[in-house]
């Protein structure tokens, strides 16, 4: 069966080259492990490039009373006290330290008057607390732990795609795959696995994600028995672009609000007074993007359906170096000079709370030698994330995973591979192959997009999610008659087709916990049940697999110590 | 609706043809707008590398009505539409399939650049300033269409000799980090081969990012490489401090 296939061994598999996946490989080569880092783009092309506003840290380089407790108080109100303590309390904590690591390797920090890490304002951060480059902050931090890991010397498999987790009994024992470029498939042998896929955003028409993002290393953790949890927890991201149609979602960074931006509806007002009068543009994601939507269907929208952001009233040079890819974006895609005039924005689908439930300190999975970092992974901000979170989640958790993933390899017994397993995964791969004149990918995929954009958005009800759980079904149904045309060879039509087994499991999974989940909270508004239901306020939802069935069950949000209740009481 | 016709180059390293493609046209759409309704519609199959769809990543160059552009960068109105759009791949690339190259050579370049060396005792404070000089740099995407329009890779097919304009501003961004101690004249000067480089200025002509990249990247490197190798005066110094260094 091995020579059947191209196969790798390592001790531990990252599958993701985002800047969690990355940022596990290098502590586990660290650790003196064998590290496999699989990517389905080309290395530095994953979505980290994307972030734009800052790293949130502690550091106090701007405000000099900020510290890990404030970030943590932060963190848990943003998530509506839904989110893992114990995860939220590591995250503040070990924050500024993977900041100044990542300059230490390179990376190229805004400063202060006295030549300090510069940090800036946003939405729910009691204090400016985001490092940041200008509007390219993910670009800054990929380079650097792409070449710092390349240096280390990971083995890089680009444009590899994994459909299928390996098990020997309940351990994880591998993935099977495929190149994109040959469409040849590939076995990798390893001890432990690192999930760090990153989101789901592709089930939404309107998203800021890219055509990676289709919640592959969630779906692919449940396939193996691993339990997800939070997956009602969908961000929308306040602001996308709405105009012009082909670039509807494309992110407006938050960093153009922490400059001071200003939301206004068609008739000029500052509506967000009557939303969130003390924090206004800079509440949290969850309420600008709901006034934002509620602007517009209450018939105050702007002419393509959205709101005007301003920064115009800011020197032109200080726009143009402060948010230097946003000032080009406009110019170039929209023929809009922020400088001169507000831009038109609108909520869009842009990250997922919920994932694979994972342990605080080793992030590791319900399964043994599964672990799981950044978006992919769930816990860390409840119900709700915080601008800047997100990039300091992938590297504190990042590093976490790494650790503990060599630390398991170093233990682990050799697993065999399962040969039905792999049989079994090569047929699934080529089925679409098989079928003649069936239905097209692209097709299915625009269904399940408009179907979740309509019954799963921003404001949800029962009979809506009632009826996607039916469409989810419908789809899933034709998806088992998909059929592409042309060969193996680089073939998009192909490869949607297998994603679309990823989305269809996240896409049902959000459905299935946003219907159990009778209240109102964080990014979860429910129109049926408009208020916080402080028993709901306890229980995390959990999604895992039973025999073909998608089970839902709800635990018990793990209750804070004393010390850190001490913490969240402050400051009020 | 309006149309526009694309003729898009179909075919693998065996060969190919452009094939011709109807796209209704809708306001603000992007080249790859367009490619993406084809695949939908007509060429499932039809090979394109892209992932932000917003500039950021630097996966959709191709050369569009023969200029190497990113096609979620390029505007459909800002072409003549009286004729048909051509699309066709990276020239200097080892064609996969249709507007898909193997870029893995400049992966392996990449590879072979020491990285940051911070300076010992460095207090890490730094003026905004400095972080502004080495900016532009740090802004590449990685697009590749300044390789891809490099007459010294596209005509004379340099691969082995040449590191390319991409990696004269990798190596500027680190001998310019302000806290950076090591030197990489002398691979710039051997296995990046600078100077072969005849300062046409094709490459920052094309960089969506406009960096300057033969101004303030490539002149300044070729003028570190002068003065480390061909300096009479630290020639001398070298000759003095290179004699002591032998055994006696």
């Amino acid at each position: 069966m091995s020579d059947r296939f191209e196969t790798h061994e390592h001790d531990v598999l990252i599958i993701g080259a985002g800047g969690a996946g990355l940022r596990a490989a290098i502590e586990a080569l660290g650790q003196g492990a064998s590290v496999g880092v699989v990517c389905k783009s080309l290395l530095g092309k994953a979505h980290t490039v994307m972030a734009e506003g800052g790293i949130a840290a502690a550091m106090a380089n701007v405000d000099a009373a900020d510290d890990w407790r404030t970030h943590f108080r932060d963190t848990m109100r943003g998530g509506k006290m839904l989110n893992n303590w114990r995860m939220a309390q590591i995250h503040a904590q070990e924050s500024p330290d993977r900041v100044r690591e990542l300059e230490q390797w390179g990376a190229l920090f805004d400063r202060t008057e006295s030549g300090e890490i510069l940090q800036r304002a946003f939405g729910g951060h009691t204090y400016k607390r985001l490092c940041h480059v200008g509007d390219r902050t993910g670009l800054e931090m990929i380079r650097t732990l792409q070449d710092r890991g390349v240096q280390m010397g990971f083995d890089v498999y680009m444009e590899c795609t994994i459909t299928r987790l390996l098990k020997d009994g309940d351990r994880i024992a591998g993935a099977f795959g495929y190149w994109r470029e040959q469409g040849r498939f590939v076995l990798f042998k390893a001890k432990s696995v690192v999930m760090a896929t990153g989101g789901i955003g592709k089930a939404w028409p309107i998203t800021s994600n890219s055509w990676e993002y289709t919640g592959d290393g969630m779906a692919l953790a449940y396939e193996a028995g691993a339990d997800l949890m939070d997956m009602e927890f969908v961000q929308f991201h306040p602001t996308g672009m709405v105009w012009p149609p082909g670039v509807q979602g494309i992110l407006v960074t938050e960093a153009v609000r922490g400059e001071g931006g200003i939301l206004r509806n068609k008739s000029g007002e500052r509506f967000m007074e009557r939303y969130d009068k003390q924090r206004m543009e800079l509440s949290t994601r969850d309420v600008v993007a709901r006034a934002i939507y509620t602007e517009v269907r209450e018939g105050r929208g702007t002419e393509h359906g959205g709101a005007y952001l301003d920064i115009s009233h800011q020197p032109a040079e200080y726009v143009k170096r402060k948010l230097p890819s946003m000032y080009h974006q406009f110019l170039e895609l929209a023929d809009v000079d922020i400088t001169k005039g507000p831009m038109e924005v609108g909520p869009t689908c842009h990250y997922m709370m919920g994932g694979i439930r994972v342990d605080a300190e080793s992030a590791q999975s319900t399964l043994p030698g599964l672990f799981a970092a950044g978006e992919a992974a769930a816990g860390l901000h409840g119900a709700n994330r915080l601008g800047g979170n997100s990039l300091s989640d992938l590297l504190v958790f990042g590093r976490l995973a790494g650790l503990a993933a060599a630390k398991h390899a170093s233990s682990a017994k050799i697993s065999s591979i399962n040969s039905k397993q792999v049989d079994q995964a090569e047929r699934d791969a080529l089925q679409p192959f098989q079928q003649k004149k069936g239905e097209s990918p692209y097709a299915i995929h625009r269904d399940l997009q408009d179907s979740m954009q309509k019954l799963v958005g921003i404001f949800r009800n029962k009979e809506d999610l009632e009826r996607s759980l039916g469409e989810i079904d419908k789809l899933k149904q034709r998806l088992k008659r998909v059929s592409v045309e042309g060969s193996r060879l680089y073939n998009p039509g192909w490869h949607l087709a297998l994603d679309l087994q990823s989305m269809m499991t996240v896409s049902e999974a959000v459905a299935l916990s946003a219907l159990a989940r009778e209240e109102s909270r964080g990014a979860h508004s429910r129109i049926d049940f408009q208020n916080e239901d402080a028993s709901w306020g306890k229980k995390n939802n959990i999604i895992h697999r039973e025999g073909e069935a998608m089970r839902l069950r709800q635990e018990n949000v793990p209750e804070l110590p004393g010390e850190l209740k001490q913490i969240l009481a402050e400051g009020k | 609706m309006a149309e526009a016709i694309l003729q898009i180059f179909r075919g693998d390293a065996q060969g190919g043809a452009p094939q011709e493609c109807r796209v209704p046209l809708a306001p603000g759409m992007v080249v790859l707008d367009a490619l993406h309704y084809v695949q939908a519609h007509q060429l499932p199959d039809l090979a394109v590398r892209w992932n932000c769809k917003a500039g950021r990543c630097g996966s959709c160059s191709a050369e569009v009505n023969g200029r190497p552009r990113l096609t979620c960068k390029t505007r459909m109105d800002a072409l003549p539409l009286d004729k048909p759009v051509t699309i066709f791949p990276m020239k200097s690339f080892p064609l996969i399939k249709d507007l898909v190259t193997d870029v893995s050579w400049n992966f392996r370049v990449n590879k072979t650049i020491p990285p940051f060396q911070p300076r010992p005792g460095a207090d890490w404070k730094i003026h905004q300033r400095d972080v502004d000089r080495v900016q532009e740099f740090r802004k590449c995407i990685e697009c590749f269409l300044c390789q891809n329009v490099c007459h010294v890779l596209r005509d004379h097919d340099k691969m082995e000799q040449f590191g390319g304009p991409r990696f004269f501003v990798r190596v500027a961004a680190l001998e310019m980090h302000p806290l950076d101690g090591a030197s990489r004249a002398a691979l710039l000067r051997k296995e990046l081969g600078i100077g072969l480089c005849n300062i046409t200025k094709c490459c920052t002509e094309v960089c969506p990012e406009d960096i300057h990249i033969t101004d303030n990247a490539i002149i300044p490197l070729k003028e570190r490489v002068v003065d480390e190798f061909y300096d009479p005066l630290l020639m001398l110094v070298r000759k003095i401090r290179g004699a002591k260094q032998l055994p006696s």
